[in-house]
C-alpha cells in the first residue's frame, strides 16, 4: 500500500509535515473490513491464537479442552463470574473506544496505561479533595477530571506528532512511565492514607472514598454504573466517527492525509483530535475503575498494577472489534473472560495466567497480518468485478 | 546529604554501573538500528529481551555455564527476530502494531514458562568479571573501564563493529539504501525481502543478548518483565542516536547514567522525590525526540511496506 515511488525522495515516517509519497495513506489505511471477510477475520485470528495456545498447554502437559473448559466455566459459570468478566472487560471498552477513534485518524495510540493512570489520579484527586461534596457532584468532577487529565496525556503525544512530526508511537510509550513515576510519588507521598501513615505500615494507596461517591452497583455482584457508561461512550465514538463532519474528517485524515490537505482539511487538528479523544476515553475509563470498582487509588510501583494491562489489551479489544467502537463491546468482553477464566485456568490445571497475554500478543500479530490476506482477497475481486463489467465486456469485443 | 553524591567513592561508582548498564541498552539499540535502517520499526524489542533473559537465565541455571545460556538466548532472540520479519517483511502487517503483538507475547511467553519451570527468584553464576591484565590495574580508571563482565565488552565493542559494518560494507550499503529508497534498491537488484529479514532477525539477535546481559551478567536473578521498558527505551534511543551506532553509545551512556546516580539518590537518602528522578530519562527522551532527533537522518521508507509495481 505505502510505498516510496521510484526518485522521489521522501522524507520522515508517513506523518503530517513530511514529504512523504502522494500514494500515502497513512498508517492504517489497511485495516478495514472488506464486505465478506471482514467480519470473520478475527474470529479466525482468535481461532489460530487459541490453537497455538492449545498446542503450548499440551506441551507444558495440560488438557487443552481442560484448560479452556476451565477458562470458560471461570468467566462464565454463575452471576459473579458473568459480572467479573464485564467488570474486567469495561476498561478494555473505554481505552478501545479510544483506540478506534485514533487508529481510524491515522495516530498510533500506545498511551493507553498511561492514560488510565493519569485518569483515575484525576478523579482520585477530585474525590479525596472534594470529600465532603454531595456524591453526585464528586462523581461528575471526578469523571470530568478523568476525562480532562486522560485528554491532556493524549493531547501532548499528539500536539508534538501533528506541528513537531515526533513519532506518536515512542512518545505514547514514554508517556506511560511519567504516568507511573507521578502515580507513585502521589501515592506515597501527598495522596497517602493517613491512616496509614499513623499506624507506619506506609502502603502506598489513598484513603477509601466518601461512600457517596460510589458509582451505582448494577446488581448485587461487583458490576457497576461504569459499564453502563463505557457502552455509552462506545455509541457515541461510533456516532462522532460515522455520523458528524468531524469523525469523518478524522477518518479522510487516517485514510489519505494528502488528500484530506487539498480538499481543505487542517490535517494537523483532527490529527491532535484524535489522539486528544483517544487518551480522554481512557482516562474516564481510568477515572470509573477507582470510582466504581476500586474506591481508592494503589500502585504497586509499575502501571500493571493499577491497570492490569488494560491499555494494551484494550489495544488487542479494538483490533478485534474491526477499530469499530460497537465491535469492541463484544471483543472487550472476550478478552475480559479470558482475563477472569485464567484464575479458574490455572487452579484447574496449574497453567499461569500469563497465558493470556501470551494468547493476547498472538491474536494481535495475527489479525494485523492477516491484513495481507484480506487485501488480496479484495484485490482478487475487484478484478473479477472488473472482468465481468459489461464496459469490460464491450471492450473486449471490440478488441476481438 | 547531597553533597555526599560528590564525593570520589560515589562517582566512582556512578560511573561504574554507568559504564556496567549501558550493556543492555546497546546491545537492543544497535540491533534495532540495523532493522530500522533497512526500513522495520521493530517494537517488540522489550518482549524479545525477555525472552532473551529468560532463556540466557534457564539454559544457565540448567547447566551452569553462562556460555550456553548465552547461546540459548542468541537463538530464541533469532527466532522471535526471523518470526518479527515474516510478520512485517512476508505478511506485511503494520509495524507499530504488531510490534506491540510481539511485545505482549514475549512478555508473556517468559513470565509462563518462568513460573512453569521455577516459580521462584533464583540467582544463577552468570559472567564474572573479566579483569583485563595491566589496564585493571591503573588507578580509578582500571575499576571503571576494565573489570567487566565480557558481554560489557561486546557491548562496546559491538558500536565500532557495527558503525563499520553500516558505512563501510557493501552490505552496509544495502541495508542504507533499502530504508531509503526500497523500490530503487530493488530494481538495482538487491533483494529488499532478504535484507530486511536479515537486519530484522540480526536485531532480534542483539535483543536476546540484550535481555541476556541483564539475567546472566549484570543481576545474574530472573525476574517477571524484569526488562521493565528498557527495550522501549532501545527504540527511542535509535532516534536519539541519529541512527547511527556512535549516538546509540551516546544515548546509552546518558540513560544508565542518569539511572546509576538515581539509584546512588536513593541509596544515600538524598531528599529528592526519587519517582521523579526514574522519570527524568523518560522526560529526556520526549525532549531529545523533539530537539534533538534531524528527521534527514531519518530512513525515509521506515515502517512503509514494500510492495514491487507499487511504486
Amino acid at each position: 500500500m505505502a510505498t516510496v515511488p521510484v526518485g522521489q525522495p521522501t522524507q520522515g515516517d508517513p506523518s503530517m509535515k513530511s514529504g512523504a509519497s502522494p500514494r500515502d495513506r497513512g498508517y492504517l489505511s489497511g485495516i478495514r473490513p472488506t464486505r465478506w471477510l471482514g467480519p470473520l477475520m478475527p474470529f479466525l485470528a482468535a481461532l489460530a491464537a487459541f490453537l497455538i495456545g492449545g498446542v503450548m498447554l499440551w506441551l507444558l502437559g495440560a488438557n487443552p479442552f481442560e484448560a479452556y473448559a476451565a477458562m470458560f466455566q471461570g468467566a462464565f459459570g454463575s452471576l459473579n463470574s458473568v459480572a467479573d468478566t464485564i467488570v474486567k472487560a469495561t476498561p478494555l471498552m473505554f481505552v478501545g473506544a479510544g483506540i478506534c477513534i485514533s487508529f481510524r485518524g491515522g495516530v498510533i495510540n500506545i498511551g493507553g496505561e498511561g492514560q488510565l493512570v493519569a485518569g483515575a489520579l484525576a478523579a482520585t484527586l477530585a474525590a479525596i479533595g472534594l470529600r465532603h461534596w454531595p456524591g453526585w457532584a464528586i462523581i461528575t468532577l471526578a469523571l470530568a477530571f478523568g476525562f480532562l487529565a486522560g485528554a491532556v496525556w493524549g493531547v501532548i503525544p499528539g500536539a508534538l506528532k501533528a506541528y513537531l512530526n515526533v513519532n506518536e508511537i515512542l512518545t505514547t510509550i514514554m508517556m506511560n512511565q511519567i504516568a507511573v513515576q507521578v502515580m507513585n510519588f502521589l501515592l506515597s507521598g501527598p495522596l497517602m492514607d493517613p491512616q496509614q501513615m499513623l499506624e507506619g505500615s506506609f502502603i502506598p494507596q489513598t484513603a477509601r472514598f466518601p461512600q457517596a461517591a460510589d458509582l451505582p452497583r448494577l446488581l448485587p455482584t461487583r458490576l457497576h454504573a461504569g459499564t453502563l457508561l463505557a457502552v455509552i461512550v462506545a455509541v457515541l465514538a461510533w456516532a462522532l466517527l460515522w455520523r458528524t463532519t468531524v469523525g469523518f474528517r478524522i477518518r479522510a485524515v487516517g485514510h489519505n492525509i494528502h488528500a484530506s490537505r487539498r480538499a481543505g482539511i487542517r490535517v494537523e487538528r483532527y490529527a491532535v483530535l484524535a489522539l486528544l479523544l483517544s487518551g480522554a476515553l481512557a482516562g474516564l475509563g481510568g477515572a470509573t475503575q477507582v470510582m466504581g470498582l476500586h474506591h481508592r487509588m494503589f500502585t504497586d510501583g509499575s502501571a500493571t498494577g493499577f491497570t492490569g494491562s488494560a491499555g494494551f489489551n484494550g489495544i488487542v479489544a479494538a483490533l478485534f472489534g474491526q477499530l469499530h467502537p460497537l465491535g469492541t463491546i463484544p471483543a472487550s468482553i472476550l478478552f475480559g473472560a479470558m482475563l477472569v477464566g485464567a484464575n479458574k485456568m490455572q487452579s484447574a490445571v496449574q497453567i499461569p495466567t500469563a497465558l493470556v497475554t501470551v494468547l493476547n500478543g498472538l491474536v494481535v500479530v495475527f489479525v494485523v497480518a492477516s491484513e495481507l490476506w484480506r487485501r488480496q482477497i479484495a484485490k482478487r475481486q475487484e478484478m473479477t468485478a472488473m472482468a465481468s463489467s459489461p464496459d469490460f465486456a464491450v471492450e473486449e469485443a471490440a478488441r476481438a | 546529604m547531597i553533597t555526599d553524591l560528590f564525593s570520589p567513592a560515589v562517582l566512582l561508582g556512578i560511573a561504574t554501573s554507568g559504564i556496567r548498564f549501558a550493556t543492555p541498552y546497546l546491545f537492543a539499540t544497535i540491533g534495532e538500528t540495523f532493522g530500522q535502517l533497512s526500513g522495520v520499526l521493530n517494537l517488540g524489542v522489550e518482549g524479545i529481551m525477555l525472552m532473551g533473559a529468560y532463556a540466557g537465565f534457564i539454559a544457565t541455571f540448567r547447566t551452569g555455564n553462562p556460555v550456553l545460556g548465552l547461546v540459548a538466548a542468541i537463538l530464541v532472540g533469532g527466532v522471535m527476530g526471523l518470526a518479527m520479519a515474516v510478520i512485517s517483511v512476508t505478511l506485511k502487517a503494520e509495524q507499530g502494531i504488531s510490534g506491540i503483538g510481539v511485545y505482549l507475547f514475549g512478555l508473556g511467553m517468559s513470565d509462563l514458562l518462568f513460573q512453569k519451570a521455577l516459580g521462584t527468584v533464583e540467582t544463577v553464576n552468570g559472567f564474572a568479571p573479566l579483569r583485563i591484565p595491566l589496564l585493571a590495574d591503573i588507578p580509578i580508571l582500571g575499576e571503571v573501564f576494565f573489570n567487566h563482565n565480557v558481554l560489557v565488552y561486546a557491548a562496546f565493542a559491538l558500536v565500532p563493529l557495527s558503525a563499520f559494518l553500516i558505512n563501510k560494507t557493501t552490505w552496509g550499503l544495502q541495508i542504507r539504501s533499502v530504508g531509503q529508497n526500497p523500490a530503487a534498491a530493488d530494481a538495482l537488484g538487491v533483494s529488499v525481502a532478504r535484507v530486511r529479514y536479515l537486519t530484522v532477525t540480526l536485531g532480534g539477535v542483539l535483543s536476546g543478548v540484550a535481555g541476556a546481559s541483564l539475567s546472566i551478567g549484570l543481576l545474574n536473578v530472573f525476574q517477571q518483565n524484569m526488562t521493565s521498558g528498557m527495550g522501549f527505551i532501545a527504540v527511542a534511543l535509535v532516534y536519539f542516536g541519529g541512527w547511527r551506532p556512535l549516538g546509540a553509545l551516546l544515548g546509552a551512556l546518558l540513560f544508565s547514567s542518569v539511572n546509576a546516580l538515581q539509584s546512588w539518590v536513593q541509596v544515600l537518602a538524598i531528599p529528592i522525590p526519587s519517582d521523579f528522578a526514574v522519570m527524568m530519562p523518560y522526560v529526556l527522551t520526549i525532549l531529545a525526540l523533539i530537539f534533538a532527533v534531524r528527521k534527514v537522518d531519518q530512513p525515509a521508507a521506515l515502517t512503509r511496506i514494500f510492495e514491487r509495481g507499487e511504486g
